[in-house]
């Protein structure tokens, strides 16, 4: 039985945890708000250029289609871009990813491929470097980026193509939370090199002019359709985070609050108990007089 | 007056989306102004400014800088690299651009990629001294 003394300590300390997770629930719903906003601005960018893609690319076919299209040819070699957060205490979020991230990779291994890693954020590097130590070939760290924009996923776009260039890879994959509702995020792996053409993609039948040449204007295209899908990715994972870890303090501030009910019931308790058994003590050494 | 759907869409954000009579488009190899009925047509954009005009005597004005244009039957669309309503370019935000493509051009060594900001920057010093002309005039 623990005395009353610990009672009270134990009261307050989980009153202050209290404090600082409905603390960060606040902060996280605040950020969650401009992060949502962010996030659903940058869709229709990201939808439309994948329209133009899709009309362009269905023009172009065969051996005359660029490498980011049709692919090198083998499939290799796979480079796995995991975006997470940069901090924790935000529920299965970080963990999901990683989680979804991992099995792609042991699957891969499994069929006799190569698999690369490039970490986007450090907690997915955390999680994955005990298995994946050797695999992991990069680690880029947004921590020093307050606001994430167009800037940012240019830099690991330009990362992402100049390995492709190099013939590092074949295959790339992007993996991310899509932000469905503050309480639903999925985890979602994307391709991206070569570029997953929608095949639902409404074909127009109307033959479009280029200024200049195809040739060229998918040339600038596709880089820069790639930094659209990294945008996009990390912006859906910014709101994501912001949205489970709203959600995992919120029940944090609930859980404690029940224990603060549970513990106070329990010091009363032993207070009235003690209250008693001192009563008791009294009255029975007044009777023996 | 005929009118055709509109979008201006920036990775941020949508600048503009609506009906319009005419758009004023600056593309690589010369300004353009698209009507209704327009063949289709997908161009890329170099800096300058794109004026749509929503009805008679009304007009808005953006500054894009690169991206590109599809114009169909139906609509038609500029995906920007950067956009930003006339009014909140300045030449000072000009000048960060600027800034901004020559570190880039000093940083890089392949030679298709000096082309290309190359370019940009020279767009760019042009659009400047137009900006600069029109605010004067």
């Amino acid at each position: 039985m623990p005395s009353l003394k610990d009672l009270r300590n134990r009261i307050a300390s989980v009153k202050a945890t209290q404090k600082i997770t409905k603390a960060m629930q606040m902060v996280a719903a605040a950020k969650l708000r401009r992060a949502q906003a962010a996030a659903e601005a940058a869709r229709p960018y990201a939808e439309r250029m994948e329209t133009v893609l899709a009309n362009l690319a269905s023009g172009v076919s065969g051996s005359s289609a660029p490498r980011l299209i049709a692919g090198t040819g083998s499939d290799k070699v796979h480079l796995l871009v995991v975006c997470t957060a940069e901090r924790g205490l935000c529920g299965a979020f970080n963990s999901s990813i990683a989680r979804l991230a991992r099995d792609k990779a042991n699957g891969l291994k499994a069929e006799g491929k190569t698999v690369k890693i490039i970490c986007v954020g450090k907690k997915g590097y955390d999680l994955l470097k005990r298995q994946f130590e050797k695999d992991i070939i990069e680690l880029i760290d947004l921590r020093a980026f307050k606001q994430i924009g167009f800037a940012n996923a240019e830099t690991i776009a330009q990362n992402i193509l100049a390995r492709f260039n190099a013939g590092e890879f074949d295959v790339a994959t992007l993996f991310f939370s899509k932000f469905k509702s503050v309480i639903a995020q999925i985890p979602t792996a994307q391709r991206v090199i070569p570029a997953e053409i929608p095949a639902d993609a409404l074909k127009t039948d109307a033959v479009y002019d280029y200024e200049p040449d195809e040739g060229e204007i998918l040339e600038t295209l596709l880089p820069r359709n790639l930094t659209v899908q990294v945008l996009r990715a990390i912006l859906e994972n910014a709101a994501s985070e912001q949205g489970a870890r709203m959600s995992a303090m919120d029940s944090a501030t609930r859980n404690a609050g029940e224990m603060i009910k549970k513990q106070t019931q329990l010091y009363n308790r032993s207070r009235q108990a003690m209250i008693t058994k001192e009563l008791i003590e009294i009255i029975s050494g007044a009777e023996a007089l | 007056m005929a009118t055709f759907k509109f979008e201006l869409v920036s990775p941020e954000r949508i600048l503009f989306s609506g009906e319009v009579v005419s758009v004023i488009i600056p593309s690589v190899e010369g300004e353009m102004t698209v009507l209704a009925g327009h063949a289709p047509l997908v161009a890329t954009l170099k800096a300058g400014i794109v004026f749509a005009q929503t009805d008679a005597s009304n007009g808005k004005e953006f500054f894009v800088n690169g991206g590109l244009v599809e114009i169909n039957q139906a609509s038609t669309t500029i995906l920007a690299e950067q956009g930003r309503f006339i009014e909140d370019v300045d030449t000072a935000v000009l000048d960060a651009e600027i800034l901004t493509a020559e570190t880039r051009l000093a940083g890089t060594s392949d030679e298709a990629e000096q082309k290309r900001l190359h370019d940009v920057l020279v767009q760019l010093r042009e659009f400047k001294g137009v900006f600069e002309q029109r605010k004067a005039a």
